[in-house]
């Protein structure tokens, strides 16, 4: 109480965690992603509360790690644990992040809201803003995205799916 | 927990990872092989999913008995294994291929939606975090279900001979295993008898909109987990083989 403590804060290493880019879409972070879910640090060692954005996703060991190293180099212990409850939602993701997705050509994920509607309202043309889009496959080149194409400009693009 | 119910539970982990595992395998079967490349990825994507479900299920099993995921997925014979018989069955052709995929997502759903409520939490929460992830792939496979048998002439044949295939062993997925009544009493799982009355009116109505005869006679119903068809044996030959040559897998 007396002396402040030798090691960094928790606001340190949630400054360091913003330093990583999601494996899969390097635009944004993993904190920003809302895969972070909280950070505690104690007598020189930071415990670190994760949620995978899909079961599957096979960056989950890459972030994993890339938490534990970026923990390390602020002189801490790092104890990475994952969590899935509550189920990681893409409202997760900050608005920040969803307008450089969109910059980066992906189209954001919309509100989650009634989880049975499979598609509440258009997706976006990343590329030239067009609302008359078709969503033609679910499942994309990774696990969070879906393949559109715009009838606009006629190009595919990604979106990500809304969890 | 009691020890009794601490036993059924890791059994039936043990068996909801074996379905997902083993379905996982041969989804993956296609890749490179799928009729056009959209499905590719998508069959792709549904083989990943289903593989990340699989290690949910045997990572809560870790939590009870510490045994490690990789060894259980590697390093278990036939024997051991406890999926249903329906899952190991060769890949076939497209429909038949869509159609089990089908079947078992209607079925994954239901129990998945009931065992949001179980008294288990880890079980609940894994449940609500599959349950997001499987509505995408009920969202794919009904509507390949209604396209093949709406299709042509060959593709309605070609779905309705998968589906007489393989109506009996899918009726497999809702027998109990030895004690699971233990952890219905308990609520920790939903009780499969009452799934099976959704399941059965959901799938009927979808199949016949989609012009498939049914109901059709039983056929072949596999009752126990610990048996297994032929498949599985060259099925686990080439899953296990690369963990099983080098486990470190430390040379790329
Ligand atoms: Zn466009």
């Amino acid at each position: 109480m007396v002396s402040p403590a030798p090691w960094p804060s928790a606001e340190a290493v949630w400054a360091a965690l913003e330093g990583i880019p999601d494996p899969e879409i390097p635009v944004v972070n993993v904190v920003e992603m809302g895969i972070v879910r909280e950070v505690q640090v104690h007598e020189g060692r930071a415990t670190i509360t994760m949620t995978p954005t899909f079961s599957g996703c096979p960056a989950l060991h890459t972030i994993r790690e890339s938490l534990e190293h970026a923990v390390r180099k602020l002189g801490l212990e790092a104890e990475v644990r994952t969590v899935l409850s509550p189920p990681w939602s893409t409202d997760w993701i900050s608005p920040e992040a969803k307008q450089r997705l969109e910059r980066y050509g992906i189209a954001p994920p919309k509100p989650v809201g009634d989880l049975i509607q499979l598609e509440p309202s258009p997706t976006r043309c990343p590329r030239c803003g067009s609302l008359d889009t078709t969503l033609k496959n679910s499942f994309g080149s990774t696990l969070c995205k879906s393949i559109y194409v715009c009838n606009t400009c006629h190009e595919p693009f990604e979106g990500f799916k809304a969890v | 927990m009691s020890p009794k119910a601490q036993a059924a539970l890791i059994a039936k982990l043990t068996a909801l990872a074996d379905d997902e595992l083993i379905l996982s395998h041969r989804d993956s079967e296609w890749t490179g092989h799928g009729p056009i490349l959209e499905e590719d990825i998508a069959l792709a994507n549904i083989a990943q999913d289903e593989l990340g479900h699989a290690s949910t299920w045997l990572s809560l099993r870790q939590a009870l008995d510490g045994t490690d995921p990789d060894r259980l997925a590697f390093f278990r014979d036939a024997e051991e294994f406890r999926c249903a018989q329906l899952l190991e069955l060769p890949k076939g052709d497209w429909a038949f291929t869509m159609l089990r995929q089908y079947l078992f997502d209607r079925y994954e759903l239901h129990w998945l939606s009931a065992a949001t409520a179980s008294t288990y939490p880890p079980v609940a929460e894994a449940a609500a975090k599959i349950l997001r992830e499987e509505r995408f792939h009920l969202q794919h496979t009904q509507a390949w279900v209604e396209r093949l048998g709406q299709g042509t002439e060959e593709s309605n044949r070609r779905l309705q001979a998968a589906l007489e295939g393989q109506w009996g062993y899918a009726q497999q997925l809702f027998v109990p295993l030895p004690g699971e009544e233990i952890l219905v009493g308990e609520g920790i799982v939903p009780e499969l008898r009452r799934l099976k009355e959704d399941w059965l009116e959901n799938v009927t109505r979808h199949l016949q909109a989609s012009g498939l005869k049914l109901p059709l006679p039983p056929g072949y119903q596999p009752h126990s987990r610990e048996h297994h068809t032929e498949h599985l044996w060259s099925l686990l030959a080439e899953m296990q083989s690369v963990a099983r040559w080098d486990a470190e897998a430390r040379i790329w």
